[in-house]
């Protein structure tokens, strides 16, 4: 399976989306804000679909659009909390505008299921430099960040008191997901970021685990996700975005089962 | 005279026009506890906000050891008021480390020293035990043990308490009453203790900073809990009533109960 450069390229890609996805899912599932990867997602969809029309990578139209309204979520958090109508309006919105670009482009088909469902197989190794790039760049952003970012996660009143400032960490944490998502959607594709993002880290927390040890045990769930999904996909010839969905929700059943075991 | 732990001067708090605190002035000494009571939304919150220097006063200053405050630098620690726990799943254990110098940038890596003072703070509160268990699968009362060992962290002079008896039920108030007193007479601390119903705190304050229509009164029990003190405090007829050794506040004609709201389920 290795003798295939598309398939070395494909488990380097799922690596750095693992690598990145764990830490920052976990402290997604920890804030309680797994909903903010789903809705990036969707608007990162609307702009890299733009950015094909363009003529330009999709994961740059992806995390441009993603960063972007990452960080104005994070500003507005405010005045978005408790609108659930409107924030899906404005998903709705930006799936709309994803179709028209798509509809403009030739081989839209391919693309629209290409975005939507992701195509790991069809990562350029030229690429795997842009994503390297990036998640070394999220990672080490996160790491510098989340010591005020946990504190402000568990405890906010408390860390206002002692001098974080929240919507800072608020505005830079959901710019980080914003990132993750775009790399994520590399791999499984918009709709399927959840999968990636949000069962390792959930399963991690269920497990009992700490925020250090808990961000390592969310990343080694989510390469064994995705690699997990690749191989099987390279078994059966069916889709790594299907195994990875399926092996995702096994990952998050098992660790629901071990805890109920221990009576947690 | 020495410092006072914290002085209001002509302190006003508002609210997009609407004044919570209007021109309050109080000295507290250092390490006296002290009752601060007042009905929902008397401002007992925006007090404390205000003394850690969360908000902007509209007028008037605040001086804590007699520094003007300044966000984040301190010697305060806070218990805030309950709230729905984000965080469930994680132990209380990390919870409250989380809050050692959680303000540094960096990986939430915790040093040998570190865990030592975090368990220090568990043992203070008599919450070792709790804190391996994840944060949902405690009871309001073992919450508010973490969070108060999270409050002693960084060995603050003065705790600023808000609402710790809320979700206890009455049998609790006294003993956790009883563990903040001690543990404040150990460390010479000052405390200000947010509350609704001054009864459980009978016998440990010091003096009653009463809040109501924006004025505030500072003295002893004997001296702020009286029918004309108190009326003339609300700026209207106010009563109150002492009652098998507990004291209640009731609006004048009314019948209404203004605070102190324990009823029948109160005997002990
Ligand atoms: N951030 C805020 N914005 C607007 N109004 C507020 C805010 N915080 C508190 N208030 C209002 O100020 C008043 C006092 O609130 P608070 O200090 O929380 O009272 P307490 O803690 O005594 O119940 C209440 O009427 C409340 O609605
Ligand atoms: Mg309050």
């Amino acid at each position: 399976m290795f003798a295939y450069e598309f398939m070395r390229t494909a488990f380097v890609a799922a690596f750095l989306a693992a690598f990145v996805c764990g830490p920052v899912g976990w402290f997604l599932v920890l804030r309680g804000q797994s909903f903010a990867s789903h809705a990036l997602s969707h608007v990162g969809f609307a702009g890299a679909a733009a950015a094909l029309l363009w003529g330009q990578p999709a994961l740059l139209g992806f995390g441009l659009s993603a960063v972007v309204s990452g960080m104005g979520m994070g500003v507005a958090s405010d005045r978005v909390v408790g609108r659930d109508v409107m924030i899906g309006l404005v998903l709705s919105l930006a799936m709309g505008t994803g179709a028209l670009c798509l509809h403009f482009l030739t081989r839209s088909a391919g693309a629209a299921t290409a975005l939507l469902f992701g195509d790991i197989l069809g990562i350029s190794p030229s690429s795997l430099y842009w994503l390297a790039a990036l998640a070394v760049g999220c990672v080490a952003a996160l790491a510098v960040i989340s010591r005020p970012l946990l504190f402000a996660s568990l405890q906010p009143e408390v860390a206002e008191a002692r001098g974080v400032n929240l919507r800072l960490l608020d505005v830079l944490f959901l710019a980080l997901v914003g990132i993750a998502s775009a790399m994520c959607s590399q791999i499984t594709g918009v709709l399927l970021v959840f999968t990636l993002m949000v069962a390792p880290a959930a399963a991690s927390l269920r497990l009992g685990f700490g925020p250090m040890s808990g961000m390592g045990v969310a990343f080694c769930l989510a390469l064994i996700e995705a690699w997990g999904g690749l191989y099987l996909s390279w078994l059966t010839d069916c889709p790594a975005s299907f195994w990875i969905a399926l092996l995702g929700s096994v990952v998050f059943a098992s660790a629901n089962g071990v805890a109920h075991l221990r009576g947690r | 005279m020495m410092t006072p732990a914290i002085k209001a001067e002509q302190l006003s708090v508002s609210y997009g026009g609407r004044r919570v605190l209007d021109q309050v002035s109080f000295a507290i000494p250092p390490g006296s506890f002290v009752a601060v009571l007042g009905g929902n939304g008397a401002g007992k919150t925006s007090l404390f906000r205000a003394i850690m220097g969360l908000s902007t006063p509209e007028r008037g200053s605040v001086l804590v050891e007699g520094q003007p405050v300044g966000r984040g630098r301190m010697p305060v620690g806070y218990m805030p008021q309950m709230r729905r726990m984000v965080a469930g799943q994680i132990s209380g254990w990390h919870m409250v480390a989380a809050a050692l110098q959680g303000r540094a940038w960096g990986l939430p890596w915790c040093s040998a020293h570190a865990r030592a003072e975090v368990d220090a703070a568990l043992d203070a509160v008599d919450a070792r035990e709790l804190a391996a268990r994840p944060v949902m699968s405690l009871s309001g009362g073992e919450r508010q043990r973490l969070l108060l060992a999270q409050a002693m962290l960084d060995h603050p002079r003065i705790l600023l308490l808000d609402e710790p008896l809320a979700s206890l039920d009455p049998a609790r108030m006294r003993e956790t009453t009883r563990r903040i007193y001690d543990l404040a007479r150990q460390r010479g601390l000052t405390v200000l203790f947010s509350t609704h119903d001054i009864n459980p705190l009978m016998g440990f304050m010091d003096s009653v900073l009463y809040l109501a229509h924006g004025k505030a009164l500072l003295g002893s029990v004997d001296d702020v809990m009286t029918t004309p003190a108190l009326s003339a405090l609300y700026g209207a007829p106010v009563e109150v009533v002492r009652a098998n050794g507990r004291l209640f506040v009731v609006a004048d004609g009314g019948g209404d109960t203004l605070h102190c709201c324990d009823c029948a389920e109160h005997t002990r």
